[in-house]
């Protein structure tokens, strides 16, 4: 261990002599730092990482940010840290790990996820997007919806069906997408906080070389699953007791004594209970991930992560009373484009607004409870009329 | 906010291998008829069982230091003791004598202490089982002669012990004093939870040996290991609801199918496991904190015991109610769950105690305040 961070001060020591952040473009640092194993060191050595335990990698970040480096600000690549970057490492060829992972990690490239569909929610398994083969590239047309980010992003993930002959969870193939290409339109999709995460992707021969296929043609719901049990882990965490909505309306509650009743009194140590059990909780599925064993609890904690923020939202809204209906803060209604979501960030309305989604994105509660009882309680799967017949012949 | 430390949630492996020893043994010693016998006034499961956990097993000296005869092991085993029982919903008198009265004599001198822990006596003390830490308690006065005389209603424990440990008034305040139990006049009272039946308890001049001049902090402090310990009893119960109901669904038909695949019922399972691994890890932790002597023992236990009751309220009648009909005969063993769960809910305070405790503790003032 101590061998480890010994090597690792090293190696700090090294990229900063050589590259002094003072004095160095912040681009040029980063890639620097990305090709010194730096940058994510639990990856392989070569693409940004020196193959080591994911732990050590704070001892980087802190001496790091102690020596004044600039950050890859991960707020803005979200989908491309959290899930493009690890299903190209287990999926990608040689040849695209190489070509993505660094200006995906340097934030010179912004991915975004092209998964859900008007159609195909939470059964994503029914997308209708098409690939069609054209020689060495695919053509591909479609619509996506619940895009966060797609009007910063270069590149996509992508899931598309490309044998309709075959069923559902068959047919689809797994791309990297241009998001420049010209058939790629973008419309923003305005939600029920006035702003616009969100967008419409519409997919209008969108032309993708199949050197970036990422994994066989037929494989794209195994690739896509990779993606979205990531996009479960790095939901629902909390590691401090009253992170996250609880802390919000606590302190809320300790600055407006004139707005106290008894009733919400008591909501209000409920949920207090609830949230520092769930910290718990949390505390203990990441004690028993680091020994190894997987915990069964991942689905069930972004349950209650969705329950705890929107009861604690609401209950703000009714504590601070006609000071929760002016919705004033930022730019009130007007749709906005945010860079990044803060679900703790603006007022009670709007934090009550944007809760709703919680339950939502990422795997409904319906969903993850569907998952808890099949997975975790080995309870009988839903009857699926549509699993074992040729997509093309299943109602739409 | 000031944060607590993180401590270990994760059973150990001594831990682990004392779970199985303590679960083979319930297994065998303490079947569903045997314990639902209780009700109907056959008591012959209580006594081999508590001997058989504690002098083959040595649990009574699990919270006693190996100086003064215990096994010095700490609450993280006495809550997976605990949970065991819950478990199993056995009758035996581990959270009575061997987490309360043992914690409240641990500053004394003398023998009890170890003959506790070597399960050749056992102890309960004089409050009502809905007693939290908080609350006020029960101090018997004395005569001119040093006897000691009083009641005390709703004691539970009593019917197993041997040794009744009483506050009682000096001129110092609340000395603890020791009480043979023959000296007393005991009535069993027909209780909600058999399982843990309660009794009055009247002295009139009984002799009482002090020994501890400061009764009240002990007493409290025993109660505080009390709540902080029933909440694993209470997840241990909880988890016990969750498997037999899932393990029933998955094979009683209706309809033509097994009844635990309709999407109704998986939903509520579904929300039944989330609260139950919820309460595992509160009580755990509270247990954690009570072992480390953290400071934040006392948050950690309002956590566990507002949190774990309820739950294992919820997941009995969950179990009563999914089982349908079968569920609500004496036959099935559901209302044994049921009942230990409500009156634990009421035991060691209230939830709604709890969560007043709480409110001081981590500065959510109510409205007056």
């Amino acid at each position: 261990m101590s061998a480890v961070v010994a090597d690792l001060e090293k190696r700090v020591d090294a990229l900063l002599a050589e590259h002094d952040p003072a004095a160095t473009e912040r681009l040029e640092f980063l890639r620097a730092r990305f090709d010194a194993g730096l940058a994510w060191v639990w990856y392989p050595e070569g693409l940004g990482g020196l193959g080591l335990p994911q732990e050590h990698q704070a001892v980087v970040d802190s001496l790091l940010a102690k020596a004044g480096a600039p950050g890859n600000h991960p707020e803005k690549n979200g989908i491309g840290l959290g899930m493009a970057a690890p299903t190209i490492l287990r999926f990608g060829t040689d040849e695209q790990r190489r070509r993505y992972l660094r200006p995906l990690w340097t934030g010179e490239e912004v991915w975004c996820q092209l998964f859900s569909e008007p159609g195909a929610g939470s059964d994503l398994a029914n997308v209708a997007t098409r690939a069609v083969r054209d020689g060495d590239t695919w053509v591909v047309n479609g619509q996506k919806v619940w895009t966060s980010g797609a009007q910063n992003a270069r590149l996509a993930i992508l899931v598309a069906r490309t044998d309709p002959d075959l069923p559902k969870h068959a047919g689809l193939t797994y791309f990297l997408c241009d998001m420049t290409d010209p058939g790629v339109e973008i419309r923003p999709l305005r939600q029920i906080t006035g702003e616009a995460e969100f967008n419409e992707v519409f997919l209008t021969d969108v032309r993708v070389p199949d050197s970036q296929r990422l994994g066989a043609e037929g494989e794209g719901w195994r690739v896509a699953n990779a993606t979205l049990n990531n996009e479960r882990v790095s939901i629902g965490r909390a590691s401090e007791r009253e992170s996250g909505m609880i802390g919000v309306v606590s302190r809320t509650w300790r600055e407006r004594p004139d707005r106290r009743t008894p009733d919400l009194h008591d909501r209000l140590l409920r949920l207090w209970v609830d949230s520092e059990v769930f910290r718990l909780t949390g505390q203990r599925l990441r004690q028993k991930l680091a020994q190894g064993q997987p915990g069964p609890e991942g689905a069930a904690m972004k349950l209650t992560f969705a329950r705890i923020a929107q009861q604690a939202s609401g209950l703000e809204v009714e504590l601070l009373r006609e000071d929760a209906l002016r919705y004033e803060s930022d730019q009130g209604w007007t749709q906005v484009r945010p860079d990044r979501v803060d679900f703790t960030g603006r007022d009670a309305g709007y934090r009550y607004l944007r809760a709703k989604g919680n339950s939502i994105e990422g795997g409904t509660s319906e969903i993850l409870r569907n998952i808890v009882a099949e997975r975790v309680l080995g309870l009988p799967g839903e009857h699926r009329v549509d699993k074992d017949r040729p997509w093309k012949e299943t109602a739409r | 906010m000031s944060q607590p430390p993180v401590l270990d949630l994760l059973p150990t492996e001594v831990e682990a291998d004392l779970r199985a020893t303590v679960r083979g043994l319930l297994d065998a010693r303490c079947d569903a008829a045997a314990v639902t016998a209780v009700y109907d006034g056959d008591r012959a499961v209580v006594t081999p069982l508590w001997q058989s956990l504690t002098r083959e097993l040595g649990l009574a000296g699990l919270l006693v230091p190996e100086d003064r005869g215990g096994a010095g092991a700490s609450a993280r085993e006495a809550a997976v003791v605990l949970e065991e029982l819950g478990r199993a919903a056995a009758p035996v008198p581990f959270l009575t004598s061997a987490v309360i009265a043992t914690t409240a004599l641990l500053d004394t001198d003398g023998d009890l202490l170890a003959e506790l822990a070597a399960g050749e006596r056992t102890a309960t003390l004089l409050v009502p089982l809905s007693a939290g830490p908080q609350d006020p308690l029960p101090v018997l006065g004395t005569d001119g002669a040093g006897r000691v005389s009083g009641s005390v209603t709703s004691v539970a424990g009593v019917l197993e012990a041997d040794t009744l440990l009483v506050l009682v008034a000096t001129d110092a305040g609340p000395a603890l004093g020791v009480v043979g139990a023959s000296a007393a006049s005991v009535v069993p009272v027909v209780s909600l939870d058999m399982t843990r039946q309660l009794a009055d308890v009247t002295l009139d001049g009984a002799e009482v040996t002090l020994v501890l001049d400061e009764g009240e902090p002990a007493v409290r402090r025993a109660l505080q290991a009390g709540a902080a310990l029933l909440a694993s009893e209470q997840a241990g119960l909880a988890r016990w609801c969750l498997e037999e109901t899932v393990a029933y669904l998955k094979v009683r038909p209706q309809f033509g199918r097994v009844v635990g695949g309709f999407q109704a019922l998986k939903h509520r399972l579904a929300d039944l496991f989330t609260e139950v691994e919820s309460a595992s890890a509160a009580a755990v932790n509270a247990a954690a904190a009570l072992a480390a002597d953290d400071p934040d023992l006392v948050v950690a236990t309002c956590v566990a015991q507002s949190y774990c009751s309820d739950v294992a309220v919820h997941a009995a009648e969950e179990a009563v109610q999914l089982h349908g009909g079968i569920g609500m005969t004496w036959e099935h063993p559901a209302h044994l769950y049921l009942k230990r769960a409500k009156a634990d809910q009421v035991a060691l305070g209230t939830p709604g105690a709890h969560r007043t405790r709480l409110a001081e503790l981590v500065d959510l003032p109510g409205a007056s305040a």
